[in-house]
């Protein structure tokens, strides 16, 4: 079942989600139905239930959704994040965003390259989750979403070049 | 009436305000902004404007005939097909620089049209100094052929003196 997702310049998309209390059946069947709605948007590789109109701290990211996945990007494929906390940050990586929520338009914005999080799975349990590159990227984009950001709260000029972090990966030609 | 789109293209001598009174005028006469470009080239102040306006060209240009005169700009106006959400996602980006010569960008763009790209952004500068002046261009556009034909198509060009660079743009939809 596929839910209607919200978007802005709806209001609602700027709370703050409040966390979950309750690892019941009501709980998982909310997620089922949040899976199947980010499944059907074209493209989607994360989901957050603010963008549902569910204000609640639950979000599924699955990269390995996506048909070309960048290259050495690692991922844990459909991880389901409730109560999610980063606990750390590390590097600085722009790319290119967009969002169910904010359609016609995509933007850059600057993200850590690789986190670390604890979240709760749908059963309760908690995970820690090292996650870098295009999956770090989406973990990120939907912790967002429960704190009422949108990435367009992180644009940065399309003009900014900070695309220099590649050269030192073997993507430039070995003049350097 | 229905409402047309237009291109409105004005430039003149940078100073300071000429946005805010050309978009104030637009707004009082009764016109809508859609996708815009403005930016100082030169000693120059550009703006490229989407319009939306129901009435005329003549009629566009009499709501801007004030600020024209007043700003010393050169306006021109197009009548345009089609309007908004009409865009395109990019998924490459190419940045060359190099010492300035004449023909980088005809020969860089030759040579990546030839391998497929579709250019949907093209921003170019020049830095440097008077005497030694580094061209210093961005593109994003569409690789109708793959990344791997504008990479050969970079390696040829990179041969002229220049340095490239290729980003594939992978788009987050979260």
């Amino acid at each position: 079942m596929s839910l209607e997702i919200i978007t802005y310049p709806d209001e609602r998309l700027k709370q703050v989600s409040a966390p979950v209390e309750h690892f019941d059946g009501e709980l998982r069947d909310f997620i089922a139905a949040l899976e199947d709605t980010m499944r059907a948007g074209p493209g989607g590789v994360g989901i957050a239930a603010p963008q549902v109109g569910h204000f609640f701290r639950i979000a599924i990211v699955d990269v390995s959704a996506m048909g070309k996945l960048p290259k050495k990007s690692t991922n844990h494929g459909r991880i389901v994040l409730i109560n999610p906390e980063i606990t750390e940050w590390q590097g600085m990586v722009m790319g290119r965003e967009g969002c169910m929520s904010v359609p016609d338009f995509t933007g850059n914005v600057i993200r850590a390259e690789k986190i670390v999080l604890t979240a709760f799975d749908e059963q309760g349990q908690s995970h820690e989750y090292h996650c870098e590159g295009f999956e770090a990227r989406a973990v990120q984009h939907e912790v967002d979403h429960l704190d009422g950001m949108l990435f367009l709260d992180r644009l940065v000029s399309r003009r900014t070049d900070l695309f220099r972090r590649k050269v030192y990966e073997g993507q430039g030609k070995g003049k350097r | 009436m229905k409402k047309h789109w237009y291109m409105l293209t004005l430039v003149g001598k940078d100073r300071p305000g000429i946005v805010a009174h050309v978009t104030h005028a637009l707004y009082e006469g009764g016109c809508h902004l859609g996708e815009t470009s403005m930016l100082r080239m030169g000693t120059s102040f550009t703006m490229m404007m989407m319009v939306q306006y129901d009435g005329n060209v003549n009629a566009l240009r009499n709501v801007l005939q004030t600020e024209v005169e007043s700003l010393g700009l050169h306006l021109h106006i197009d009548h345009i097909e089609g309007g908004l959400h009409q865009h395109r996602e990019p998924d490459v980006r190419i940045s060359i620089y190099g010492a300035d010569k004449p023909g980088i960008v005809a020969h860089a763009t030759g040579a990546l049209t030839e391998a497929g790209l579709d250019i949907l952004d093209l921003t170019s500068d020049v830095g440097g100094t008077e005497d030694a002046p580094i061209y210093i261009m961005h593109i994003e556009g569409q690789a109708k052929e793959g990344v791997e034909a504008l990479r050969s198509a970079l390696a040829i060009v990179e041969k002229e003196g220049v340095e490239a660079r290729l980003t594939p743009i992978d788009t987050l939809v979260g």
